[in-house]
């Protein structure tokens, strides 16, 4: 794997040995000792042009389990909120000599513009960006679903038969863009439900069926019910009328938790808003991942982060 | 040393070959075998021989972004496509909302002598959509500018624009708009529909052009004036100008050739040179602008060669800014799109790219074309060759081409402008000479 | 390049029978033993010799697998190297006496990741290594305790084991020859 930009150009194959290797990094953060030195010696910087102290300890707990050294580049307060490009960061990057560019960016594409601008031949992984993708969200996502449902006979298994619900923000959410595609392409069935406002034209052409209704659509058997964070200034620019109205139509409030099948579980990757798209009920019950999704992206990310640096890196002439 | 020159060979608008005589600036005889003394002979066996290039949507950059091209270098990269009019538009700095920035152009323009530059005057001051800007004293001024446009921001106040339609008939001007719904574009960074979608880009809908360009040609029709409308870029845009045709509206609408040649499905690559307002569209769309064209529901081709400095598209997507160059690759994207696919005859080429882009914007000396009598203005062409643009290739200052490293048929081999060479053998003539050959016929 | 067999099966399972009471021998019985394979034809061997011991001592040493592919020194060259699930026996290996099990003993690096890999998991009393063929060439102060077959070799040979649980075969042959 030369760089993790999105989930759409994977295949059900390399998604299915991105997770299987996943697992075997799992077992490792059981032991006493949770450290391999697989990639001693190669340089991860975590360049972050947007705050998330979330993703980035993630990558970093990943990158530092496998010995490399990490460093951490916070656009805030450093010479990029002084106007320096991405290219010149990224120059500036290939010089320090990172093997590996794990990038943040507010800008969709970002990480796309990097990998393929020549300057810096470092391999990226595509921590978030702008409104279009999270693959690592998405594999951990996934990884996360296949571990609840399989338990230790995931190995080797796509998620073919499951149903995932995705419900909320979906046209700014790169959460919901990678899980899309990657649920879909692990054979997964996959339903999104929002409000109009809140779905990007051209969903009808996604692999994916659509609700507008999360009572209708949870009243179909669910295996999955993942929530997406509904950030509070989507209200002022009239996507929907206000936190009350959103949470009594597309929230997981208490009473839709009770009604959800036995199986069923919930998902979020936070941070959340409890009480508005989730309640505490909700996200705190049995059925919620919320706390597995956040140690499996750790495992997660140091598979990606191995795939990425070890062997002989391509040549792309 | 005379000035005069014979053109050996050429074919005439693609049809059959002839000789031409240029003497005194103008076409003073069509035929076979043409031969006078002191002439400079141009051998132009096979190729095609066009009437002037007009464009009517040109950016200069001078005054204020000189970073991105100034006069001179602007007017060179016409030349060296096939131009010897440009329309220069208004969002400069200072805004040309002034007859002091308005000649200021003109003279500059006049001084490099390439092609004959005529300035656009903004609709409203400053082009901020509130006032109206000078449009008397701007047709009035020795620019004599007829073309009035805030190119770049849409009149979006129905008011002012309906005003403005109304005053510019006083000078026999038109307005020229930029049909871009403010609100519903926010933010926008390429047509929204499935890739937009996918990408994550904020998506600029097709109605958000079709529903100001709906609103002006009733306008129009309502205070009977006639409206020019920008850069057509979709189907449903093309459809509006046929209703508003098909009821008699003084409508008149230009496509450029990167929106008859390029589809949406380029920014998958988020490379900043495919980003351009209006934005690249469906192929679908490019079908409907291609025979719209070719229906004569649009009118005219014109490039909106729009020129950045590399920092500016070399970027993330969202930072980097609108536009392209177009004016050193219209013909060859024009031949290519629209030519090639039969869509197009030579005959058609001159009129959409000279004659009626020179009419629309009341520029004297090409209702004729290519005739005897005629101002000598026109380009020699070839179509029989292809080649790789290279960024060599760009005579402008600027290199933000979406058609770099892709194959383009045609070059242009010569342009006679007001009766004298500023581009032969496929060169530039330099500043020099030509500064020369403008000041003795100016 | 021509292959030539130079264990078939029968010499395979002999070697296997020795190797186990070899091991019986040397620690005096099964107890405290553990019996890791590398992946992926070390495992088949390990579980073989497993299988084996309790045949003969009537109490099956516990056998795992040790993946040592995080271990490796050659990570940044060739193909990337998918990992292999490690599955220590429930006793753990804390003072037991491990015995690694691997197919071919070359230069010796696997060991060294296996030892390495082994340090991050416990503590054993004693680590002895098995290998159903040594064809020589270390790089390593490394040298197996229980040899199922010493097979000099060039280094310009390969050295093929096929076994039936991964290979649906069952042999080691030796392929190839002169210094290219």
């Amino acid at each position: 794997m030369r760089h993790l930009l999105s989930t759409r150009d994977l295949t059900r194959d390399d998604a299915v040995a991105i997770l299987d290797v996943a697992e075997d990094m799992a077992d490792v953060s059981t032991r006493e000792i949770k450290k391999l030195p697989a990639l001693r010696g190669k340089t991860v910087v975590n360049l972050f042009f947007e705050d998330s102290t979330r993703t980035r300890i993630s990558f970093e707990a990943a990158a530092k389990r496998l010995s490399a050294d990490v460093i951490n580049f916070a656009a805030k307060g450093s010479s990029v909120s002084k106007g320096e490009s991405l290219k010149d960061t990224a120059q500036t990057l290939a010089a320090i000599g990172a093997d590996a560019v794990v990038v943040r960016h507010g800008a969709s594409g970002a990480p796309q513009v990097l990998a393929t601008s020549g300057w810096i031949d470092a391999g990226v992984v595509n921590a978030g960006d702008g409104t279009h993708e999270h693959p690592t969200q998405a594999l951990l996502d996934a990884f996360t679903i296949r571990r609840r449902f399989f338990g230790t006979d995931a190995r080797g298994r796509d998620l073919a038969g499951l149903s995932v619900v995705i419900v909320g923000d979906v046209i700014h959410s790169r959460v919901a863009r990678s899980n899309a595609w990657l649920l879909t392409t692990l054979g997964a069935s996959v339903r999104l439900v929002a409000p109009p406002t809140l779905l990007p034209v051209g969903v009808n052409t996604w692999p994916v069926t659509v609700d507008y209704s999360l009572d209708d659509s949870l009243a179909k058997p669910a295996d999955v019910v993942m929530m997406l964070r509904v950030q509070g200034e989507r209200m002022n620019a009239a996507f929907f009328p206000n936190a009350r109205e959103y949470s009594r139509l597309w929230g997981l409030d208490d009473a839709r938790l009770a009604g959800l099948g036995e199986g069923t579980i919930v998902m979020h990757p936070g941070p959340m808003n409890r009480g508005l798209e989730i309640s505490s009920g909700a996200a705190d019950s049995a059925r919620s991942t919320v706390l597995e999704q956040v140690s499996n992206g750790v495992s997660v990310r140091m598979a990606v982060l191995y795939l990425l640096l070890s062997g002989e890196r391509e040549d792309l002439a | 040393m005379s000035g005069s020159i014979i053109v050996k060979g050429a074919r005439i608008l693609g049809a059959e070959s002839q000789d031409v005589l240029v003497r005194d600036g103008v076409i003073a005889q069509m035929g076979s075998d043409i031969s006078e003394q002191g002439a400079r002979v141009i051998d132009a066996a096979g190729l095609v021989a066009l009437p002037g290039l007009v464009d009517l949507h040109t950016h200069l950059r001078e005054p204020g972004f000189e970073q991105s091209e100034t006069v001179l270098t602007g007017s060179r990269a016409a030349a060296a496509g096939g131009f010897t009019a440009v329309h220069a538009m208004a969002n400069t700095s200072p805004v040309a909302d002034t007859a002091g920035v308005v000649e200021q152009v003109a003279s500059l323009g006049d001084a490099a002598g390439y092609v004959t530059v005529r300035p656009v005057g903004a609709v409203t001051v400053g082009l901020k959509g509130e006032a109206l800007a000078e449009i008397g004293a701007m047709a009035r001024s020795r620019a004599a500018v007829r073309v009035f446009s805030d190119d770049g921001k849409c009149v979006s106040d129905a008011l002012l624009m309906r005003r403005a339609l109304e005053y510019v008939k006083a000078f026999d001007g038109v307005i020229a708009q930029h049909a871009q719904e403010p609100r519903l574009t926010e933010g926008a960074q390429m047509n929204e529909g499935e890739v937009s979608g996918e990408l994550g880009l904020a998506g600029w809908p097709a109605v958000a052009e079709e529903a100001i360009i709906a609103r002006d040609v009733l306008l129009a029709e309502h205070v009977g004036s006639r409206v020019h409308i920008c850069h057509l870029s979709t189907a449903g845009s093309v459809e509006v100008v046929r209703w508003a045709k098909s009821r008699g509206i003084a409508v008149t609408a230009e496509v450029t050739p990167h929106h008859l040649l390029l589809d949406e499905q380029l920014v998958r690559s988020y490379d900043a040179r495919y980003k351009v307002n209006p934005p690249l569209r469906r192929a679908e769309d490019v079908e409907a602008l291609r025979a719209g064209l070719a229906d004569g529901t649009i009118d005219i081709v014109a490039t909106d060669h729009a020129p950045h400095p590399a920092e500016d598209k070399d970027c993330e997507w969202a930072s980097a800014a609108f536009g392209m160059v177009g004016l050193e690759t219209a013909l060859s994207v024009v031949q290519a799109a629209v030519v090639d696919t039969g869509h197009l005859e030579w005959t058609d080429v001159a009129r959409v790219l000279s004659r009626t882009p020179a009419e629309i914007g009341r520029l004297a000396g090409y209702e004729q074309g290519i005739a005897v009598g005629a101002p000598a203005n026109f380009t020699l062409y070839d179509d029989s060759v292809t080649s790789i643009l290279e960024a060599g290739a760009l005579r402008g200052k600027s290199s933000n081409s979406p058609y770099l490293s892709l194959s383009l048929p045609g070059r242009v081999v010569g342009t006679i402008h007001a009766g004298y060479a500023t581009v032969l053998d496929g060169e530039l003539v330099d500043e020099e000479t030509v500064r020369e050959a403008g000041g003795r016929r100016g | 390049m021509p292959e030539r067999t130079v264990l078939q099966q029968a010499d395979i399972a002999r070697a296997l029978t020795r190797i186990s009471h070899e091991i019986l021998e040397s620690n005096r019985g099964a107890d405290g033993l553990v019996l890791l394979g590398i992946p992926t034809r070390g495992v088949v061997l390990a579980r073989r010799i497993a299988a084996l011991t309790g045949e003969f001592s009537g109490s099956a040493i516990p056998a795992g697998s040790l993946d040592v592919t995080m271990y490796r020194d050659d990570l940044s060259r060739g193909r990337v190297r998918t990992p292999s699930p490690t599955e220590i026996p429930p006793g753990g290996i804390d003072g037991a006496v491990v015995v690694l099990v691997d197919d071919v003993l070359y230069s010796g690096r696997t060991i060294r990741a296996a030892l390495d890999a082994l340090g991050d998991i416990g503590r054993p009393r004693a680590v002895r290594l098995a290998t159903l063929v040594d064809r020589g060439h270390r790089e390593l102060p490394i040298r197996p305790d229980f040899v199922g077959k010493n097979l000099p070799s060039s280094q310009h040979e390969r050295i093929n084991v096929r076994l039936t649980e991964t290979d649906g075969a069952e042999f080691v042959s030796i392929e190839g020859g002169e210094a290219a």
